[in-house]
């Protein structure tokens, strides 16, 4: 997608997309046939930038047709470079700023507390992001709320676009800070499927706090070059690139259709 | 013969309460001032309703897109200076760009404000959402306007932005009347063939007493009360031009941006030849003082409408 699109942000998107592929595919109640179901379960993606990894699951699931994930970024085509409610099914909340997700889906708990739904929101937020203080109102927000429907899911790849997260603007304790502002806060591989859909089971059934899943990632995940390579934050593969990721991504599943 | 007086604010806030018994989709949030605003009378009727979002005004606009999303109908309320430019991203991505159904209701706008200085008295709130695709932008000239505007805006689906000021203001329509008011159809309230001050909020009322100074000199003056700043009543601006002599705009705003840019706009584009003056803050920052006091300082006093408009027909 990124290849053809000339731009894009693949570093971010493959930290991010094992954790949203266990959410659509493994854990949440939605249905692509209704994405306008009250009762559905809501997923953001805060770090809007992971546009390609959120488009690539939404197709899979069948919110549209695969095809369209050709056009990313294209003129009249559907999908944006960063993510749009309205125009695009299956995207909730307009993305690309940094900072305004963990709001947006504080308010869809606000939303269904008030409306008395079971629904469950979920809300993915860069590492980097966090440098954000709009992040840290709404922290303290959904804490004050008692919003136990809300999870958010932190990437924690510990690299931004100026370098590393701890040289750019401290972030440690990550855990700590989280907890100090009223949060259950739960630590995991993030690219390990089940430690994902375990830790999401778990803080499904916390009471009275929002809980925050610290998802150890690794930043181009999958394709040896782009991992923890800071270069590959905004920057799409080149030819040469492409192929050599590409050449990984089909050995890693043919090993994977072995193994099944 | 003294006027009227009551609170454009105090009347929102009762709205609200009588909006909320008919539409149990409404909710308000406010970021400590609801006191201020007047959302706390909602909040007493309705406290599962309205959402106390303390001083965190970019998390305040953000949740009020997340609430539209689920259906609600949202007023997020707060100072015009932290309604807008504070927030101006967050109204940007999540109410403009994402259509969300957030109706932003400022109040404290403009110099009136008085004694806090500049720093509270915003003046470019109405620039910053008028270029906001999406956005349909008001200011309500008094009390029984504000109730029939935020009526509108709970029916009408789509972001919108309203900005009262802080002081109580004349009664320049009597409550019950404008059940016929309709957003971007602006209304001519005084008649006259020489010259048409079009303005909004608290400058319709200073435009009446101008008129009558100027009557007392032969000047016969049309007043438009231009309510809604986007979409701007177009026909009507045209109409102005081709049967006054001139146009002079009056806002409590930066002469940059406003109403004064959206008439301007729509004069230059349509070919109209009639004399034309922006009458509002100079591009500047203003100070604390009374009112009045920053009016006659400012340029906003009714001396001041009455000189521009002489100097401007003689011209």
């Amino acid at each position: 997608m990124l290849f053809r699109a000339k731009s894009g942000h693949p570093g971010g998107s493959l930290s991010a997309v094992d954790a949203i592929v266990a959410l659509y595919f493994h854990h949440m109640n939605h249905n692509p046939h209704k994405p306008d179901d009250p009762n559905r379960d809501r997923f953001i993606l805060s770090k809007g930038h992971a546009a390609p990894a959120l488009y690539a699951v939404l197709a899979e699931c069948g919110y549209f047709d695969v095809k369209e994930l050709k056009n990313l970024r294209e003129i009249n085509c559907m999908l944006q470079g960063h993510p749009v409610c309205k125009n695009i099914p299956g995207v909730e909340a307009s993305t690309g700023s940094l900072g305004h997700g963990l709001s947006f889906a504080s308010g869809t708990a606000l939303a269904g507390k008030l409306d008395k739904r079971n629904y469950k929101v979920y809300v993915m937020l860069g590492d980097g992001e966090t440098d954000e203080g709009q992040i840290w109102e709404a922290a303290s927000a959904a804490s004050h709320y008692k919003l136990d429907n809300l999870t958010g899911l932190l990437d924690r790849n510990f690299l931004q676009i100026d370098g590393h997260t701890e040289d750019v603007l401290r972030l440690e304790s990550v855990r700590e800070r989280w907890s100090s502002f009223g949060w259950n806060v739960v630590e995991i591989d993030g690219h390990d499927i089940s430690q994902i859909i375990d830790a999401l089971n778990k803080t499904n059934g916390h009471r009275k706090q929002p809980s925050m899943i610290i998802l150890n990632t690794v930043k181009g995940k999958g394709v040896s070059f782009m991992e923890n390579n800071v270069d590959f934050h905004g920057v799409p593969p080149n030819e040469l690139e492409y192929k050599l990721a590409m050449r990984e991504l089909d050995a890693l599943q043919r090993k994977l259709e072995v193994a099944q | 013969m003294s006027k009227e007086m009551v609170n454009p604010r105090n009347a929102y806030g009762e709205t609200l309460v009588k909006l909320g018994k008919k539409l149990p989709n409404l909710v308000v949030l406010d970021a400590d001032l609801s006191k201020s605003t007047k959302t706390i009378i909602f909040a007493k009727k309705y406290p599962q309703r309205f959402f106390e979002m303390g001083i965190a005004e970019a998390n305040m606009i953000s949740t009020a897109a997340g609430l539209a999303s689920c259906g609600k109908i949202v007023f997020a309320s707060t100072f015009a200076v932290f309604a807008t430019g504070r927030v101006y991203d967050q109204v940007r991505m999540d109410v403009a760009y994402s259509n969300a159904n957030v109706k932003i209701f400022a109040t404290h706008g403009g110099i009136s404000v008085g004694k806090d200085g500049a720093s509270h008295q915003m003046i470019e709130d109405i620039a910053l959402m008028r270029v906001l695709p999406n956005m349909k932008v008001f200011a309500p000239s008094d009390a029984t306007q504000t109730q029939r505007i935020v009526e509108c805006m709970a029916k009408e689906y789509g972001p919108m932005y309203a900005r009262v000021g802080r002081a109580s203001a004349p009664l320049i329509y009597k409550m019950g009347e404008l059940k016929d008011l309709k957003i971007g159809k602006g209304i001519q309230i005084k008649s006259g063939e020489d010259v048409s001050i079009i303005a909004c909020g608290t400058m319709v009322d200073y435009s009446i007493d101008a008129r009558e100074l100027l009557l007392k000199e032969g000047i016969k003056t049309r007043v438009i009360d231009m309510h809604t700043i986007k979409p701007i009543d177009k026909n009507l601006i045209i109409k102005c031009a081709k049967e006054t002599n001139a146009i002079i705009t009056l806002e409590e705003h930066s002469i940059i941006g406003g109403l004064g840019s959206a008439v301007s706009e729509i004069l230059a584009e349509n070919k109209c030849s009639c004399g034309f003056k922006r009458m509002g803050i100079q591009d500047i920052f203003c100070e604390s003082g009374e009112p009045n006091e920053l009016f006659a300082k400012y340029g906003l006093s009714t001396n001041h409408i009455v000189k521009t408009t002489k100097k401007l027909l003689a011209a």
